[in-house]
C-alpha cells in the first residue's frame, strides 16, 4: 500500500529521531523512490539538521 | 663544566653561613614557587574560561530566547567550572568542556520555564493542510534545493536561517533546538518538558516543515 505524502514527510521527520519501523522503513523507501517532492524534503530536513549544527560557530566568527 | 660548578657553589653559600638558613629558605622558596605557579595557572585557567563567555553566550541564546536566562545559565556555567578545575585537568578541549557542562545548565531552565509555561498537549498538524490534498499528496511539490552545501559557507544564509527559526512558535522552536542544536535523544525531550513521544515527533515535524518553508521562501527559491 503506497503511503501519502504527508505520511511520508512525517516518517523522514521522525526517522531523524527514532528508529523506524521495519514496515514503515520499507514503505517510506519505496515512496521516496517514485515521488521527488518528498525525495527533496528528505534531503532538505538532513540539511536542516547540518546547517543548525554548525550556526553557533558560524555567528561566533561574525 | 666549570660553570656550572661555579653556580651550584654561589647558590650553595647562603645555606653554609647558617644552619637555620640552610634548613628554611630552600622550603620556603619551594613553598613559594608551588604557591606562584599555583596562582599563575588559576589566572591562567580563569582567562582561558572567561574567553570562552562570548562563545557560551551565543551557545546558551540559541536554545533560550530569553536573554536573562542565557546570562543565567552561562553564569552558572563559569562558576562551575572555575570550581571544579581538576575535573577538567586538561584532558579534553576547554570550549568542549564547557559546553557540556553549560547543556545541562541549560536544559534545567528549560525545564523550570515547562513547569511554568507547560506545553499544550496539541498534536494539531493541520497548518500544513494547505501544503497536501485531501488524498495527502503535495499540490506543489518542494522542489529541489540548488548546491545548499554552498549556502553553509554564506554567512548571510545562517542570518537568514536564524530569522526563520526566530519565526518559530515558543515551544515549537524549545523543542527543536533541544533536538538540534542541544543535541537531546527525544526520550529526555519528553521527560524535561513532560510531552508525549508523539506530541515531541509532532513538533520536530513542524518545525522542520516550517524552516524549509521559510528557507524555500527567503533563500533557496530566490
Amino acid at each position: 500500500m503506497m503511503i501519502s505524502c504527508k505520511e511520508a514527510t512525517r516518517l523522514v521527520s521522525q526517522g531523524l529521531d527514532r528508529r523506524l519501523g521495519q514496515g514503515e522503513r520499507l514503505a517510506l523507501r519505496m515512496h521516496l523512490a517514485l515521488c521527488a517532492g518528498c525525495a527533496n524534503v528528505e534531503r532538505q530536513m538532513a540539511f536542516l539538521r547540518k546547517a543548525i549544527a554548525q550556526l553557533v560557530d558560524r555567528a561566533d566568527r561574525s | 663544566m666549570i660553570s656550572s660548578n661555579g653556580w651550584v657553589a654561589a647558590a650553595t653559600i647562603p645555606g653554609r653561613d647558617s644552619g637555620v638558613g640552610r634548613a628554611s629558605r630552600p622550603a620556603l622558596t619551594g613553598r613559594a614557587l608551588r604557591a606562584s605557579d599555583r596562582i599563575g595557572l588559576m589566572d591562567d585557567f580563569r582567562s582561558r574560561v572567561e574567553r570562552e563567555r562570548p562563545y557560551l553566550l551565543r551557545y546558551a541564546s540559541l536554545q533560550l530566547r530569553d536573554s536573562h536566562a542565557a546570562e543565567d545559565a552561562v553564569q552558572e556555567t563559569l562558576l562551575a567550572a572555575l570550581t571544579s578545575e581538576t575535573s577538567f585537568g586538561g584532558r579534553s578541549n576547554l570550549r568542549t568542556w564547557l559546553t557540556g557542562i553549560l547543556k545541562h545548565k541549560i536544559v534545567d531552565h528549560v525545564r523550570r520555564a515547562g513547569r511554568e509555561d507547560p506545553l499544550a498537549a496539541d498534536d494539531d498538524c493541520s497548518e500544513f493542510d494547505a501544503l497536501f490534498d485531501a488524498r495527502g499528496h503535495w499540490r506543489d511539490a518542494p522542489a529541489q534545493w540548488a548546491d545548499p552545501d554552498a549556502a553553509l559557507e554564506q554567512q548571510r544564509f545562517f542570518a537568514a536561517l536564524e530569522e526563520c527559526l526566530a519565526r518559530l512558535p515558543a515551544k515549537t522552536a524549545r523543542t527543536f533546538m533541544m533536538r538540534e542544536h542541544l543535541g537531546c535523544e527525544t526520550g529526555d525531550i519528553c521527560k524535561e518538558l513532560s510531552i508525549t513521544p508523539t506530541h515531541c515527533w509532532v513538533l520536530l515535524y513542524r518545525a522542520r516543515m516550517a524552516l524549509r518553508e521559510c528557507l524555500q521562501a527567503n533563500w533557496f527559491g530566490k
